[in-house]
């Protein structure tokens, strides 16, 4: 079970971190990634797999200042 | 060659904040990304604060479009926002340190120009340059406070924009959704609302306070 946005989700196959930001049709350019605290910088999207017990945080910005 | 001496304003601003908390305050130093409706009311809450060192950051002119929301006057309308942001806070305070950068925040040069400061607010409007930032911060400087904000479009409830704790470091302001469109346009009070937000976090940070609420805070709700 992984935690992504407060909200526990499960997989059943191995699966990074871009594609679940591709398949819930995040825009990558306008968001930021936390795993268990931590930035996920963005070159690592595709090759950070959602392991058990992550605790995913991903904040979308919207357009306004 | 200014009316007041700096011991003067100094002394007024401890009568307002107490001098163990203007100690603080004077000692800070804050950059601000982008110096349009969040950036402008932010530094003009942190000039008024006494916050030593403030890091003004924006490439673009004021137009006349911007004073529906931002803090200039018509005077100023095709200066560049860090001049005119500047010659503004200097007449609240002429003893602060203020710095200015008249450039366009980008991948290569966020490493130097953030270098100095310990808290970082990010008031850009461009959703694409505010995650550019935010990544790059956390990425480069982890141990800075970084202060963001997203979501202040329209006239929607004052109480939808709040503050949330994303990381140790990283803290975002707004409703997390409203954004420009044809039928929602961002207005004074609500992005005023939102910097006040952002200048509030950085006050607390300022003053040793790194959650969104303290604990009586907490355990009155």
């Amino acid at each position: 079970m992984v935690i992504i946005n407060g909200n526990a989700v499960s997989f059943s196959k191995p699966t990074t971190i871009g594609a679940y930001l591709d398949e819930n049709q995040y825009r990558r350019q306008r968001i930021a990634v936390e795993k268990n605290g931590e930035i996920v910088p963005r070159a690592a999207y595709d090759t950070t797999i959602l392991a058990d017990g992550d605790k995913i945080e991903i904040v979308s910005f919207v357009g306004g200042g | 060659m200014y009316p007041f001496s700096e011991a003067e304003i100094l002394s007024a601003l401890q009568k307002r904040h107490t001098i163990a908390l203007q100690e603080k305050l004077s000692h800070g130093h804050v950059a601000i990304a982008g110096l349009g409706g969040l950036g402008s009311n932010v530094a003009f809450a942190l000039a008024r604060l006494g916050v030593g060192f403030l890091h003004l950051i924006d490439f673009d002119r004021v137009d006349l479009t911007n004073l529906n929301r931002q803090q200039y006057f018509l005077s100023h309308v095709g200066m560049y926002k860090t001049d005119a942001l500047q010659q503004q806070l200097l007449q609240i305070n002429p003893y602060l340190h203020i710095q200015t950068s008249c450039v366009r925040v980008d991948a290569q040069n966020i490493k130097t120009l953030f270098a100095q400061a310990d808290i970082i607010c990010e008031a850009f409007d461009d959703p694409e340059a505010k995650a550019l930032l935010v990544n790059r911060i956390l990425e480069n400087f982890p141990e800075k406070k970084l202060v963001c904000a997203s979501g202040m479009a329209g006239y929607g409830s004052s109480n939808a924009i709040h503050t949330r704790r994303i990381a140790k470091n990283f803290y975002l302001c707004g409703d997390e959704t409203t954004e420009i469109t044809e039928n929602q346009c961002l207005m004074a009070p609500r992005a005023a609302l939102c910097a006040a937000h952002q200048a509030n976090m950085i006050t607390r940070l300022l003053l040793g306070e790194e959650d969104v609420s303290s604990e009586n805070e907490k355990s009155e709700k």
